[in-house]
């Protein structure tokens, strides 16, 4: 075996997630009044682009959930194989390939995107006839930039080439993406290709096409860009110990990704239970639900995250032989974090549906449950549950990019994800004290912000069009008395 | 009052509405719910719209004030109000139109009021609004318009906020509203819908009266014919986005000329047509968004003929201002006599015997409910402290036997619903005894009421609150089979559920659909399916037909008379149609603030009421004559004010503030129950 697949718990919970999820478009694909919310979401262009954008996000998130230990050299008379302590994931390695000696500590402090010289000037011997000499001048980088010879005089033109190379790449693996895709979606009829086509630009097709096509142009022309630049350059420079910005923020993906769903997995059971069961049940269940979450809404919300984070590190600190690796033990605080926001932020999808059930549990048809003397259990999974759902769905859309803010204040307040784990929050936090600088080093900053942002945005353009597709109160416009339009013959 | 006076023949019409087509446009395609409407309303003159649901009546109105939803349009026609087309006015000049010319009054006064605004503010500012008055004149005119309307004690209510008046009180106030700029129109979209029989009358007769002294003309939109009796000088039916006949009152309701009209009028229930079956109208309301060829009413005609469906029918005159659209009428078409005789033959009543009386069980064996008492706690403060009781429904008794239908009949509030799902222990009962087939109900517990559940079943009134949305048809009904293990699970199941499905009307592959797939009309007779799966003895209806058309209503009475037949369950039938009542209760038992104030069999009750409250409650129904015009008005009794609170129910008889016949014993004491005959009983000082 040249390796060892290691499943840390929090990808064990994130591919538990994808199994539900699996699950449930399974279920819609079979009943209509859940694939009709859906049908909007993809009649919705804004959404479904920003679901476009998502697409890779998850990819990288995935990817990077995949860990294992690498098999050492053995050492020559050992008869067992040796694991390094080095977790690695699937995304080293796929970005290894892509973007070669790029990655890991190849630099040995700041140097700015496409750089080919560090950004501050050393003291370098130089050895001539007459002794080595000492000149403090800005070194060549290990990594980037190193395939040039005289790089003052190439470097234009090599970046130039590569950027050509990179659109001309992208264009044509979105070209053929877009026929695969319509190949198979076919959204003219006859299943001419040309039709289908010429319909899509001319926006004519049910589906926007048009509109994920044009997200998918620009995600596969930066995704060419970042490997014909950023193998040969770091591509948005590199962090004070000289690792390349672009795979932190990729890195960061992944802790982002997994605090916006698994807080949901720890936030939609309690809020859902406590929510229905209150409202169906009313009574000393419903005023003792209640206090239980006014008391805690009235506690600042961070304060609460930060002393539980802060008790979480004690007990990692005393009870060091449970973890391993030090990425189990990053691991093992980030699920804490999870655990800790879930707890704390459940209270506002259990409000909304306590009031849900308050009303539905007087509909007519819970009431000829109830006359048929169906059990409460029952009339709960069956008759409120079902017809909660799309809060809950809503909801947890929402709440996805509220989490993924919160952990990189978090992170940069200090009491968010391991130190030893990159996040957005940790890049954020390690680039605050270099903005005063000058020259500036602007670019740690930059790739985080813009990294999150457009997670952030696609999330919550996703979000709204989820939101538009599954409330009904949105759905059945009222009519409203309004002027008229007049239309003169 | 008396029926209204026809207006003198004027030449000088108030409101023209020549071609008028509007447009909405819906995610179906563009809906056309307005299709070449086009009418006349003289001055003085109560011209009546009706017709069922979704015809485009409320449509007409919107479009005539310009008041249309965001997604629709008119796209052609023209209002004139005299001279004028008030259709090509800019906004501005119709904001003066609007109130100051035509006024309107909506269905539900509640939320066509301001809730911020006090009554006097609001119509001050109408006043002020057209110039009509200032300041202190303004106050005055107020106060006047309140007198006017009827209210009582006018210059508190002037400083008082809609939510502190009742449901009367409101649409009094919006008609104050509505008149005080003197407009020449009035439109009044179902005026008195929201409200109960005996304030309709109030407000018809203050519509009336006002009419009278102002001479203005009223366009009265409606899908009740016994308000159209009441009101209206001329009617006009629409269906399916056009009107298919006009005509003066009495020529209308005497001698309906549409095959729709006359089907319309056999569909409704009363007194005459116990022991029949209600005429029906096959099929649906065509969708408006599609083109039409020939007649609308063609798929749904029983006389359609092959021209019909190529040719749109005309306008045919066959009297005086009597005027329809129907290829039967023309000349040259098919002789009349053809379609006198087709409508004749055709739908014409099977009878249906009556339903077996009790035969083995005697009255008291079946179900008998003695003093049965339902009160919620009235809670306050930061304790919740109880601080009263409202008394919903405060020692009510009564049996049904096997077979038969008890009808409970009262106002919105009285307490009926309460009585009907405390008798199914959907609620806590806080006093009383239910005896069902010799068990006590109310003193059962978990599983074992769980299981008498099976013998009792509701129908309610909302068809689209009572079905979950999210269950397939065929598991909505196997739910209660299964809750109580009927049949065994699987084909056994399935084959009762679509022999369910077929014995409501409905096809049993319906069973894979989802409720909202389904009309209103097809959504109840799932729900009474849902109750029959269960072979219950007794079904309580919770006014299972109000919230349908007159023609879906026939249909669903007619089912539930028809599995009385067959299946022999009783009904405890909760409304407030005396229609209804009329046609399908074998007893009846009247609620006035959570007693029963009357009771006995239908003839008893309906034909001689004993009690004041039954009498008035009866007369205040608008209902259609033999002869065209109203039969209320000539002797409807007057009842004061309205429903008191059951939280503050008046001392002694609970009638005495709105009672015309009250006198000092009747403030004393509640009045005792007095049996008439074996079967009838009255609670009333008066009644010896
Ligand atoms: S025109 Fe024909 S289909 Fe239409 S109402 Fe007359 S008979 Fe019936
Ligand atoms: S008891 Fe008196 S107040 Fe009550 S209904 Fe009879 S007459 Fe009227």
């Amino acid at each position: 075996m040249q390796l060892t697949p290691i499943v840390l718990w929090s990808d064990a919970l994130l591919f538990a997630l994808i199994a539900i999820c699996i699950f449930y478009a399974r279920q819609a694909a079979r009943h209509a009044h859940l694939r009709a919310p859906w049908a909007r979401v993809r009649r919705n262009a804004a959404g479904l682009a920003s679901a476009t954008v998502l697409i890779p996000f998850v990819l990288i998130g995935v990817l990077d959930s995949v860990h294992y230990r690498p098999l050492l050299e053995a050492k020559a008379g050992s008869a067992t194989a040796r694991y390094s302590v080095e977790v690695k994931s699937l995304l080293d390695v796929v970005a290894g390939a892509a973007l070669g000696k790029m990655i890991g500590k190849s630099e040995k402090t700041y140097s700015a995107p496409l750089a080919t010289h560090a950004f501050s000037k050393e003291t370098i011997d130089i050895p001539g006839s007459g002794g080595a000499r000492q000149v403090r001048e800005y070194p060549r980088l290990v990594a980037g930039g190193a395939h040039l010879k005289d790089p003052v005089h190439d470097w234009g033109r090599d970046v130039g080439v590569n950027a050509l190379r990179g659109v001309v790449l992208g264009a044509v693996v979105w070209l053929a993406l877009a026929f695969v895709l319509l190949a198979m979606a076919q959204p003219a009829p006859h299943h001419r290709l040309a039709a289908s086509w010429r319909a899509v630009w001319a926006g004519e097709t049910e589906t926007p096409w048009r509109a994920v096509l044009l997200t998918l142009l620009a995600i596969c022309i930066a995704g060419a860009l970042a490997v014909t630049l950023g193998s040969r350059y770091h591509l948005l420079g590199t962090d004070k110990v000289g690792q390349d910005v672009f795979y932190l923020s990729l890195k960061s993906i992944r802790t982002g990704l997994l605090i916006g769903t698994l807080t949901t997995l720890v936030m939609l059971p309690l809020g859902v239970l406590l929510g229905i069961t209150a409202g169906y049940f009313r009574g000393w269940v419903d005023d003792l639900i209640q206090y239980i979450y006014t008391t805690l809404n009235s506690v600042p919300g961070v304060l609460l995250i930060a002393a539980s984070v802060l008790m979480m590190q004690v007990y990692i600190d005393t009870h060091p032989q449970l973890f391993q690796t030090a990425v189990e033990r990053a691991d093992f605080r980030l699920l804490a974090l999870c655990f800790i926001l879930g707890v704390t932020s459940w209270t506002g999808l259990c409000r909304l549906l306590r009031g849900e059930a308050l009303k539905l549990r007087e509909l007519e048809y819970v009431q000829a449950a109830q006359a048929f003397g169906v059990s409460r259990f029952r009339i709960i999974v069956r008759h409120l549950l079902p017809n909660v759902m799309h809060l809950v769905i809503i909801s947890a859309v929402m709440d996805f990019s509220g989490m993924v803010l919160t952990e990189a204040v978090l992170s940069y307040v200090g009491v968010g994800v391991d130190p030893t784990m990159t996040s957005f929050g940790s890049m954020i936090n390690a680039a605050r004290l270099e903005m005063s600088r000058e020259p500036m080093v602007w670019w740690s900053l930059a790739a985080a912000f813009f990294f999150m942002f457009t997670l952030v945005l696609a999330a919550n353009l996703f979000a709204d069009a989820v939101r538009d597709a599954f409330d009904p109160r949105l759905v059945v416009k009222r009519p409203r008395l309004n002027l008229i339009r007049v239309k003169a013959r | 009052m008396n029926a209204p006076a026809e207006p003198k023949m004027m030449a000088d019409i108030a409101l023209r509405v020549t071609g008028l087509h509007t447009c909405i446009d819906a995610s179906a395609g563009v809906v056309r719910p307005l299709d070449g409407v086009d009418l006349e309303i003289r001055k003085g003159e109560t011209f009546a719209i009706v017709g069922e649901s979704g015809c485009g009546k409320s449509m007409t109105a919107l479009s005539i004030m310009r008041l249309l939803p965001e997604a629709a349009w008119i796209e052609s026609g023209s209002v004139r109000l005299d001279a004028q087309n008030i259709l090509t006015l800019p906004e501005y000049a119709m904001r003066n139109v609007r109130g100051a010319r035509i006024g309107m009054i909506f269905q539900e006064p509640g939320t066509s009021l301001n809730p911020v605004l006090t009554c006097g503010e609001q119509i001050v500012e109408v006043l002020e609004r057209h110039n009509i008055a200032q300041g202190a004149a303004a106050q005055a005119r107020a106060l006047e318009w309140m007198q006017r309307v009827g209210i009582p004690d006018p210059e508190r209510r002037l400083t008082e906020y809609p939510f502190q008046l009742s449901g009367g009180m409101k649409q009094r106030v919006m008609i104050a509203l509505a008149l005080s700029a003197e407009p020449d129109v009035l439109i009044a979209d179902e005026p008195t819908t929201a409200l109960d029989v005996t304030i309709q009358a109030q407000i018809l007769d203050l519509l009336d009266q006002l009419q009278r002294e102002r001479g203005m003309a009223i366009l009265l939109i409606t899908h009740d014919l016994g308000v159209v009796a009441r009101m209206a000088h001329r009617v006009a039916l629409m269906y399916a986005a056009e009107i298919v006949e006009v005509g003066p009152r009495t020529a209308f309701f005497t001698d309906p000329q549409h095959p729709y009209a006359k089907k319309l009028f056999a569909s409704l229930p009363g007194a005459a047509k116990r022991g029949e079956k209600l005429a029906t109208i096959q099929g649906l309301v065509p969708p408006l968004h599609v083109g039409f060829t020939g007649c609308r009413f063609a798929d749904r005609c029983d006389v359609v003929h092959a021209r019909c469906r190529s040719e749109a029918p005309g306008w045919t005159e066959t009297g005086a201002g009597h005027q329809a659209r129907c290829h039967l009428l023309e000349q040259g078409g098919p002789d009349p006599v053809y379609l006198k005789q087709a409508l004749a033959e055709e739908p014409h009543p099977e009878p249906v015997a009556e339903a077996r009386r009790p035969e083995t069980l005697g009255t008291q064996g079946f179900l008998a409910i003695r003093e049965l008492k339902v009160h919620f706690p009235i809670r306050k403060g930061v304790l919740k402290r109880t601080v009263g009781q409202v008394k919903a429904v405060d020692g009510v008794s009564f049996d049904i036997a096997p077979g038969r239908t008890l009808a409970l009949v009262g106002e919105s509030g009285c307490g009926k619903t309460t009585a009907g799902k405390g008798l199914l222990q959907l609620i806590p009962v806080t006093g009383g005894s239910i005896r069902f087939e010799g068990q006590e109900l109310t003193a059962l517990k978990g599983e074992a009421l769980r299981r008498t559940r099976a013998a009792t079943q509701i129908v309610f009134q909302d068809p689209f609150a009572s079905l979950n949305p999210r269950m397939r048809v065929g598991d909505i009904i196997a739910e209660g089979m299964g809750s109580f293990g009927i049949g065994s699970a699987g084909a056994e199941r399935d084959a009762r559920v679509s022999e369910l499905l077929e014995q409501v009307g409905l096809g049993g592959d319906t069973r894979y659909k989802y409720p909202h797939e389904f009309s209103g009309g097809q959504r109840q007779r799932i729900a009474i399916a849902r109750a029959l799966a269960v072979n219950p003895k007794l079904i309580v209806c919770d006014e299972p037909t109000s919230a349908l058309d007159v023609s879906v209503q026939a249909q669903i009475l007619n089912l539930l008379k028809d599995l009385q037949q067959r299946l022999g369950v009783s009904y405890l039938f909760i409304t407030h149609n005396i229609g209804v009542v009329e046609y399908l209760a074998h007893d009846v038992a009247v609620m006035y603030l959570g007693r029963i104030v009357e009771a006995g069999t239908a003839e008893e009750v309906l034909n001689t009421p004993r009690h004041p409250y039954t009498q008035a409650l009866l007369s205040a129904v608008p209902r259609i004559s033999a002869s065209g015009g109203a039969l209320v008005g000539i002797d409807a009794i007057k009842v004061g004010s309205e429903l008191p609170s059951p939280a503050n129910p008046p001392q002694g008889c609970h009638f005495h503030p709105r009672c015309p016949h009250a006198v000092d014993a009747c403030r004393a004491a509640y009045p005792v129950e007095v049996a008439v005959s074996d079967t009838h009983r009255v609670r009333c000082i008066l009644v010896k």
